[in-house]
């Protein structure tokens, strides 16, 4: 079965470049403006879109990240609210895949069947959730699979290859190669250790690999590209978001602030084979 | 277990961590490997007599165990009814149950060959006592403590400072545990490889909360012994506060296979149970749900956000609770009860003026949960009341709340 994300990542293997994946937080820093975000991404060069599911604890986030959370959760963001934002998007968008990205408490509340519905009927596409590692994939994992979810893995520095079978095992889309030990936004220790460590995942797997926390510019992108069949960038975006506000509030700033941001960064992306 | 019983309540966890619905390993992919390497390391010291003697022989002449089992006369008199015991917990070394944990776990970290400590606090007991047995061992330490709580238990603070740790306040959220817990967790994702992450209750991912529990447990299994060789026989019901639940786990454990000792944990009422946000219970006012590595009952709103919570007591004062006590909860082994700040304070005082001990407010919650059993139960019967910590650190506190301090 090809989803979205098999798609996309064909057609940048085809294109000779690795994809752009950006983060941005559902919800922040208003509804309206994320939902206009959103949807000036792919035009930017997003090729692929993680969407943040606020969380009030979120452990494995930068304090950049955690803001954005808080603004979104300030106005009344909810799970509900992020599908519906992804619902609204897929209206104007049937190609560009969305994988939501967050902590299992807010989907086990909701009800893990009923998220899962909801999910798939809003078309999403995948869902990275931090704090579910491969131990606990009676949750939430195998039957996401099962519905036709992708399952995309976070693996880590620590992630040997003794570990690396049994995180790859219901992985499914990409894997997300995090590029150091440490929470988002940090800065990327070593960039050679980061080349070794994909190729080191691709010995287990076929599938694509994104590298992602610590990349900041179109610099970063095509240094850390040249390795990776992916990017990730979140920090530097949400933080875009945050600085284009006055008292907290959009500006006709915050628009504009990403969608420049993004196509800088598709630049880079573009520049990592050549 | 030497003697399996599959209707045993002193099983758990399985294998996977849970303790029917609750525990569990939910946290992020980076600290997979080490706290599978944990769990190994923990079997492994489990059975090795040089650890254990280690571990006996600091309880014996660092900490000062066994802790006293005394009878409060003037407040079995006092309040009618029961014969009113305390298990002197606070006469351990640092002033709590907490070393007991912390002993254990420094000697498991050497074992692991890290270098470098952290850890959470409330109240700043578990901080003390992490900052004690990090000077004593030699090894770098660093305790993230919620601005709020830095600022009420300020005589901790310091005492965590001259015993060489760094404490590090967080300003995120109300700066309680729970804000404490998430900043350390973030420390421990960034420093997996040297850094020993010392928690310091009976909750996050396994297998900490059996690991926590089995260093506590000493509580009960004293208790029971030398409770039996003064009146002998069982007591009749015992009690402890329960925040993240590690001294209630350790008195309780002894006790879940006697079916004829009643056994109660007193939660966090705060202002009240019916006031929205306004307490720290959350078995009684909380559902479950996953947060810091586990599956337990936690405070939050509909939409899974969770909810800062409030108590007097910054050691309660904390969302979540150990699984444990939410499968004994769910299975109604225990009974847990909410305690309000007001109920706390007066059982405070009513230690202090009796029985000379200050206890503290955590501690507290339990003795007030002992008041209003005690003249219920018969002058034959008997309660004994897990006396967690002293109240050294909260009398500044509590002279604020009782006008002492202009």
């Amino acid at each position: 079965m090809t989803s979205r994300i098999d798609r996309r990542f064909a057609e940048t293997k085809a294109a000779g470049r690795p994809a752009l994946v950006t983060y941005v937080m559902g919800g922040d820093p208003d509804l309206a403006t994320s939902q206009a975000i959103l949807e000036a991404l792919p035009q930017a060069g997003a090729d692929i879109i993680e969407l943040g599911l606020p969380f009030s604890d979120p452990m494995a986030d930068g304090v950049v990240i955690q803001l954005g959370a808080q603004r979104a959760l300030a106005q009344g963001q909810t799970l509900l609210g992020v599908l519906g934002m992804v619902e609204d998007f897929r209206r104007k968008d049937e190609t560009t895949p969305i994988v939501l990205m967050g902590y299992y408490n807010p989907i086990y509340i909701f009800g893990v069947e009923r998220f899962i519905e909801a999910a798939v009927s809003a078309g999403v596409d995948g869902l990275i959730i931090v704090d579910l590692p491969a131990e606990e994939d009676d949750e939430l994992c195998i039957p996401a699979l099962e519905a036709g979810l992708n399952f995309i893995r976070l693996t880590t520095p620590t992630t040997d290859d003794k570990r690396l079978p049994t995180v790859l095992k219901n992985t499914s889309g990409f894997v997300y190669y995090v590029s150091m030990t440490g929470v988002t936004g940090a800065a990327i220790k070593s960039r050679g250790a980061v080349g070794e460590a994909v190729d080191r995942i691709k010995s287990h797997t076929d599938l694509p690999v994104a590298v992602g926390f610590g990349i900041k510019t179109a610099e970063d992108a095509a240094d850390i590209g040249r390795h990776a069949d992916g990017i990730v960038v979140g920090t530097v975006l949400v933080d875009a978001i945050a600085n284009s506000l006055e008292d907290g509030k959009a500006t006709d700033r915050t628009v504009a602030a990403v969608r420049e941001l993004v196509a800088d960064l598709a630049g880079g992306v573009k520049r990592a084979r050549s | 277990m030497s003697t399996p019983n599959t209707n045993s309540l002193r099983n758990g966890p399985d294998e996977h961590g849970r303790f029917g619905l609750y525990g569990g390993r939910f946290v992020a992919e980076t600290l997979m490997p080490l706290i599978l390497d944990l769990e190994r390391e923990y079997r492994a010291a489990k059975t090795d007599p040089v650890y254990q003697a280690e571990l006996k022989d600091l309880a014996t002449h660092y900490t000062g165990r066994p802790s006293p089992l005394y009878f409060a006369e003037r407040l079995t008199r006092h309040l009618g009814g029961a014969k009113v015991w305390f298990k002197r917990e606070e006469l351990n070394h640092t002033g709590s149950h907490k070393i007991n944990n912390c002993l254990g776990q420094i000697l498991l970290a050497k074992r692991m060959g890290k270098t470098r400590v952290i850890a959470e606090t409330g109240a700043g007991q578990h901080g003390v006592a992490t900052a004690t047995v990090c000077a004593k061992f030699d090894l770098p330490c660093t305790i993230f403590m919620g601005a709020t709580d830095v600022e009420r238990q300020m005589p901790n603070v310091l005492r965590m400072k001259m015993l060489g740790a760094e404490v590090r306040p967080v300003t995120a959220g109300a700066g309680t545990l729970k804000d404490a817990m998430n900043e350390a967790l973030r420390d421990w994702v960034t420093n997996v490889d040297t850094t020993y992450y010392l928690i310091g209750t009976a909750a996050g991912p396994h297998p900490y909360p059996e690991m926590v529990r089995d260093f506590q447990s000493v509580i009960g299994t004293e208790l029971k012994e030398q409770f039996r060789a003064i009146e002998g026989k069982l007591p009749e019901a015992v009690v402890a506060c329960v925040g993240g639940g590690s001294n209630a786990i350790g008195t309780f454990h002894a006790f879940l296979d006697d079916p004829d000792v009643a056994i109660y944990g007193a939660e966090a009422g705060g202002h009240g149970i019916e006031v929205d946000n306004g307490h720290a219970a959350s078995m009684t006012g909380g559902r479950p749900g996953v947060l810091h590595g586990n599956r337990t009952y936690l405070l939050q709103d509909a939409d899974g956000q969770i909810l800062e919570g409030h108590s007097i007591s910054a050691g309660l004062d904390y969302p979540g609770v150990g699984p444990e006590h939410s499968f004994l909860h769910d299975t109604k082994r225990v009974t847990y009860v909410p305690i309000t700040d007001q109920e706390a304070l007066e059982a405070f005082q009513l230690c202090t003026r009796m029985e000379g001990i200050i206890p503290a407010l955590e501690s507290a919650h339990g003795l007030a949960q002992v008041i209003k059993l005690a003249p219920t139960m018969a002058g034959d019967q008997s309660v004994v009341l897990c006396l967690s910590g002293r109240g050294d650190k909260d009398v500044e506190s509590v002279g604020k709340y009782l006008g002492l301090l202009t």
